[in-house]
């Protein structure tokens, strides 16, 4: 089980607390798309993503982006049990997916960059640690039951 | 992975921008570095790896001078980072994971100082220049 300080808990819940989760859902997304585009791969059906432009613009990549970031959310509530938090997603991810877990943590980094433009000089060192490990973990979690 | 025009553009955007500055943000990438990933630590049992450091924002300048030099030699980082390459597999051998790790914070530091300067498609091919100097200082591993 990962253990999370109270300076941790508290770097992450200032930080959610002020997230758009919408817009910033939609952002990591569309950039997930756009900087590592064979991640393109998953979302035939998404219509156009043929530029950068049509990718910040469509808005199913909007859409599911906000579904992703949503999710993170639960994630964030059940810290101390991420594992059965996202225990079905897993097993979504793996059987049903097919996404290959390097992929959550490919838009762990990206969220972490989203939020370090959002935040500017208040997303500190301590603040990029912290976020960069709940990313981690969570990519971590969600990878779980893969088999 | 090959830079387009359009990144080796945009890479060239992003240091112009930066400008002197540079030396600030290599080290505030260091020190997110050392922060982030205490692994990173290893390789510095040397220095003070305290917060302000002075050998950290040395070293950090290094860094940023030697992004600048790929930057405004991007048509052919190797032969810019050819003395780093050969010091890196020679000498330093910095586990090449590392410079994944360094290259995130990088774009951490501009995404906090610069947050309008990374667009989607800088941040881009920004990634894609990192990976490309990292792929430069391994090169000559084994």
């Amino acid at each position: 089980m990962v253990h999370w300080s109270a300076e941790e808990k508290q770097l992450i819940s200032s930080i959610w607390g002020k997230v758009n989760v919408e817009e910033c859902g939609a952002e990591a997304l569309a950039r997930l798309l756009i900087v590592y585009p064979w991640t393109q791969r998953f979302f035939d059906n998404f219509g156009n993503l043929s530029s950068p432009t049509a990718i910040i613009g469509n808005p199913k990549v909007r859409a599911h982006g906000k579904k992703v970031l949503t999710s993170f959310g639960d994630a964030i509530k059940n810290l101390d049990n991420l594992k059965a938090t996202y225990s079905k997603l897993s097993e979504l991810h793996c059987d049903k997916l097919h996404v290959d877990p390097e992929n959550f943590r490919l838009l762990g980094d990206i969220l972490v960059i989203v939020l370090a433009a959002h935040f500017g000089k208040d997303f500190t060192p301590s603040c990029q640690a912290t976020w960069q490990k709940l990313v981690g973990v969570v990519a971590h979690a969600l990878a779980h039951k893969y088999h | 992975m090959v830079l387009s025009a359009a990144d080796k553009t945009n890479v060239k955007g992003v240091f112009a921008k930066i400008g002197g500055q540079a030396e600030e943000y290599g080290g505030d990438a260091l020190e997110r570095l050392f922060v982030t990933y205490p692994q990173t630590k290893t390789y510095f049992p040397h220095f003070d790896l305290s917060k302000g450091s002075a050998q950290v924002k040395g070293h950090g300048k290094k860094v940023a001078a030697a992004l600048v030099e790929a930057a405004n030699h991007i048509d052919d980082i190797a032969g810019a980072l050819s003395k780093l390459s050969d010091l890196h597999a020679q000498k330093l051998r910095v586990d090449p994971v590392n410079f994944k790790l360094l290259g995130q914070c990088f774009l951490v530091v501009v995404a906090t100082r610069n947050p309008s300067l990374l667009t989607p498609e800088v941040h881009a091919s920004l990634d894609k220049f990192l990976c490309a100097v990292g792929t430069v200082l391994t090169a000559k591993y084994r």
